[in-house]
């Protein structure tokens, strides 16, 4: 197992790499660099900015300068915002993101299974043809429009109640997390649900399920322990990428609502031509998700003795 | 006990004569694709879904043939109108200078500290319209000028008179001109005198309903009245509007053109691109498949390492890199940052159905029959990715219509004024409360489009393959 996660670990450091090179790459192969903004005036003051930002250097030596900084966990200080780090910029509001994400996560995850066990349970009748059809149209509407209505939804709510209940954009309080967080978590909860039907579908008509009930044990002994059970297994497998495409799919859900994230600063960020801000931002980003996918692989190995068995031999 | 006689005698037992007809197909032997064919079918749900998107395709493709709009022209008096098929309008002349009315009055001979009284016989003058209200009332004795209000509710006290349109200085001008933001609505019109800056505690009030309205000139220059008519008789008739079916949008632009326009973005994106990337990934994971061994090793790695990029934050990135010149869309650069991250699912994919389709029997048979490698990949691997591959490239196109219309929401996306289904949602959620339809009409065009192409994957998943039937 130890070896195994080695492997993991190592082959997630290769992955990182090769994003901050693509990063740098695609950054520095857009036309223009930070400064043509508005500080450089005269071609003194450019002079003197670029050997501050050690622009003056052949890209090559920047890329490895940067790589030795990025190594020791500095990326460096933004141009656009005076003598702010970056490390500064992400700690303050990628944990706003996180946080965003974390309840989407798990909004997504504890609907899709609870409303895919229940499809399948009252498969090809009302309640799955209900929900399934609700599916279908949340995976086909995209985010922004939902971020909308659940604005549209908070105001008519306040104003129906004659207070303040939930506010309608900004961020602070558990009040401010629900909505968005649940506007965020809604494509991924349909698709969970779709996944976890069809997966509950399997188990229930496979052998040891038919056993159980010939055993004679209580059906709701079977529905949890013998069918649920095994059927979150492939959700969990996806539960790593989903992470991914939550986690950076936020910025609509961020601009809509107002909410202070990291999704905001990067799009600035692209638009200024913030070197090391997008840097910053893209590899902290890649770094999370290889992360939560490899750890999304490990628990799977300790939920699943299967797995776990094939990837240590 | 003897047996019964037998019904049966020996002639039974004798072999029978070869005949072809039993070893004949009675049914026409369907191909893989036919059998496809029949099974979609049969399927209600995924041959409607086909239907809605060559509906969809057709309406991008003829759109622009049949409803002959400019999708680029503004017409400033039409903004975030609901939809309308051609409302009526009063045509009122050009807009001439008013004079005004004054009346000769002898000097005031009250005191300026006793009460004034309100205006009286308060009228309209002309024909009333939102090109300009003309109001007009008999001189109040002892005021030295009159301030004029207009409210849209009916005003309940002297401090609920509404906007402060203007004051009229000396107390022989009795007319006010409004031409202040007029729309088609119901106008309370009041009046105060004035004794130098002190407004009188009385005033009156007239309300008016007032028509929309469009000035001969106006309507010339839209093309709505017919030139060989003498424009003079015209005026005070009702003439009828363009017609919006899903309305204008902030700028004044007529929303369905704009959708119509903004089709050739979204689904010229949301097709082209999933194509190009599924055929990319087809050749790129078909050749490591086949080759296998150290070189699919190395192969793989890399679509590892282009799967773990955040396929948002890159796309900007590189649809950024790309540079948008002046006058360009947009659309190029986006194609190319889609293509370039999104084959590497599709390159797995056909890599795993090669690889497993590689040990299958039937291919070491048709090697042992001496078959060559072009003849193995044509003949027998191509057709049995081809349903894996059409399902995948089915389900491709809602993602990347979601990616362009993502893109352009934040602002990221086609450049304005190219119209695309997402930018115009991010325009429309600007104006939700106001005017709906703005964000409702793209919005529903993304929904169905996308709808369709999933229950269409559904669909095509059931019928081409057996092994990914979904129960």
């Amino acid at each position: 197992m130890l070896q195994y996660i080695g492997k993991r670990l190592l082959s997630g450091f290769l992955t990182i790499w090769f994003i901050a090179t693509a990063t740098f790459i695609g950054m520095h192969s857009v036309p223009g660099d930070p400064l043509i903004n508005d500080k450089a005036v005269t071609p003194e003051i450019r002079k003197n900015l670029e050997q501050r930002y050690g622009l003056d250097k052949p890209v090559l030596e920047q890329y490895l300068i940067y790589m030795r900084n990025m190594a020791q966990g500095d990326f460096g200080i933004s141009f656009t915002q005076q003598n702010r780090a970056v490390n500064d910029i992400i700690r303050e509001h990628f944990p706003v993101s996180a946080i965003l994400g974390v309840l989407a996560i798990i909004f997504a995850a504890a609907g899709g299974i609870v409303w895919g066990a229940l499809t399948a349970t009252y498969r090809d009748r009302l309640p799955d043809i209900i929900i399934m059809f609700l599916v279908v149209l949340c995976i086909s509407v995209p985010s922004f429009v939902f971020a909308a209505l659940g604005q549209l939804s908070i105001l008519r709510l306040n104003e129906w109640l004659g207070i303040s209940l939930l506010p309608v954009a900004g961020w602070g309080t558990v009040a401010h997390m629900l909505v968005p967080s649940m506007v965020l978590g809604l494509g991924t909860m349909a698709f969970l649900t779709r996944l976890m039907r069809s997966s509950m579908l399997e188990v229930t008509a496979s052998d040891y399920v038919r056993t159980a009930h010939a055993k004679g044990l209580s059906p709701l002994r079977i529905f949890f322990r013998h069918q649920l059970r095994n059927a979150i297994l492939p959700v969990i497998t996806v539960l790593g990428p989903a992470i991914a495409g939550i986690t950076t799919g936020g910025f609509v859900v961020e601009l809509v609502f107002a909410i202070p994230g990291l999704g905001r600063y990067f799009v600035q960020a692209v638009q200024q031509l913030d070197y090391t801000v997008i840097m910053g931002t893209t590899v902290f980003y890649g770094a999370f998700l290889v992360l939560m996918v490899i750890v999304v692989d490990i628990v799977y190995g300790f939920v699943d003795p299967r797995i776990r068995v094939e990837k240590t031999h | 006990m003897r047996p019964a006689a037998s019904p049966l005698n020996t002639d039974d037992f004798l072999p029978l004569e070869q005949s072809a007809a039993a070893e004949r197909i009675s049914r026409p032997s369907l191909s893989y694709w036919q059998d496809a064919w029949r099974r979609l079918r049969m399927n209600p749900r995924a041959i409607t879904s086909l239907y809605i998107v060559m509906a969809m395709i057709l309406f991008t493709l003829l759109g622009p043939y049949i409803w002959q709009v400019d999708p680029a022209t503004q017409v400033l008096d039409e903004i975030s109108r609901p939809p309308t098929l051609g409302r009526e309008t009063l045509l009122v002349e050009d807009f001439k200078r008013w004079d005004g009315v004054q009346v000769e009055i002898a000097a005031p001979t009250q005191r300026a500290s006793e009460q004034l009284d309100a205006p009286t016989s308060l009228a309209f003058v002309g024909i009333q319209s939102t090109d300009a209200v003309r109001i007009s009332w008999q001189p109040v004795a002892g005021a030295t000028g009159y301030a004029v209000y207009r409210h849209e509710l009916k005003p309940s006290g002297v401090n609920d008179l509404g906007l402060p349109l203007g004051e009229v200085e000396g107390a022989g001008r009795v007319s006010y001109e409004d031409r202040l933001g007029l729309e088609n609505r119901r106008y309370y019109y009041s009046v105060v005198a004035l004794s130098g800056r002190e407004e009188a505690d009385r005033f009156a009030t007239i309300e008016i309903d007032l028509p929309a309205s469009i000035t001969l000139s106006e309507a010339a220059y839209r093309g709505l009245i017919n030139a060989d008519v003498d424009p003079a008789t015209l005026v005070g008739t009702r003439i009828r509007l363009d017609a919006h079916p899903l309305g204008t949008d902030y700028l004044g632009r007529d929303i369905l053109a704009r959708i119509i326009q903004g089709a050739r973005t979204s689904l010229f994106i949301g097709i082209t691109a999933p194509f190009l990337y599924v055929l990319f990934g087809m050749v790129y994971g078909g050749v490591a498949g086949y080759l296998g061994g150290r070189t699919d090793n190395l192969m793989m790695r890399f679509a590892d390492f282009v799967i773990a990029l955040p396929f948002l934050l890159f796309m900007i990135l590189f649809k950024i890199s790309f540079g948008i010149g002046p006058g360009e869309s947009g659309i190029m650069p986006m194609l190319i940052a889609m293509i370039l991250l999104s084959w590497p699912g599709t390159a797995r994919l056909v890599r795993g159905q090669v690889l497993q389709i590689r040990e299958e029997p039937y291919i070491q048979a048709a090697r042992l029959m001496g078959a060559e490698t072009r003849y193995l990949i044509f003949r027998h691997m191509m057709p049995n990715v081809m349903g894996v591959l059409l399902v995948s490239l089915t389900f491709a196109v809602p993602s990347a219509i979601f990616t362009e219309a993502f893109l352009s929401f934040i602002g990221m996306g086609v450049v304005p004024p190219t119209p695309s289904w997402g930018s115009m949602c991010n325009d429309g959620i600007r104006t939700m409360l106001s005017s709906p339809h703005e964000l409702i009409a793209p919005a529903a065009f993304i929904s169905v489009t996308v709808l369709a192409f999933n229950l269409l994957g559904d669909g095509l998943r059931d019928a081409l393959d057996a092994r990914m039937r979904s129960k």
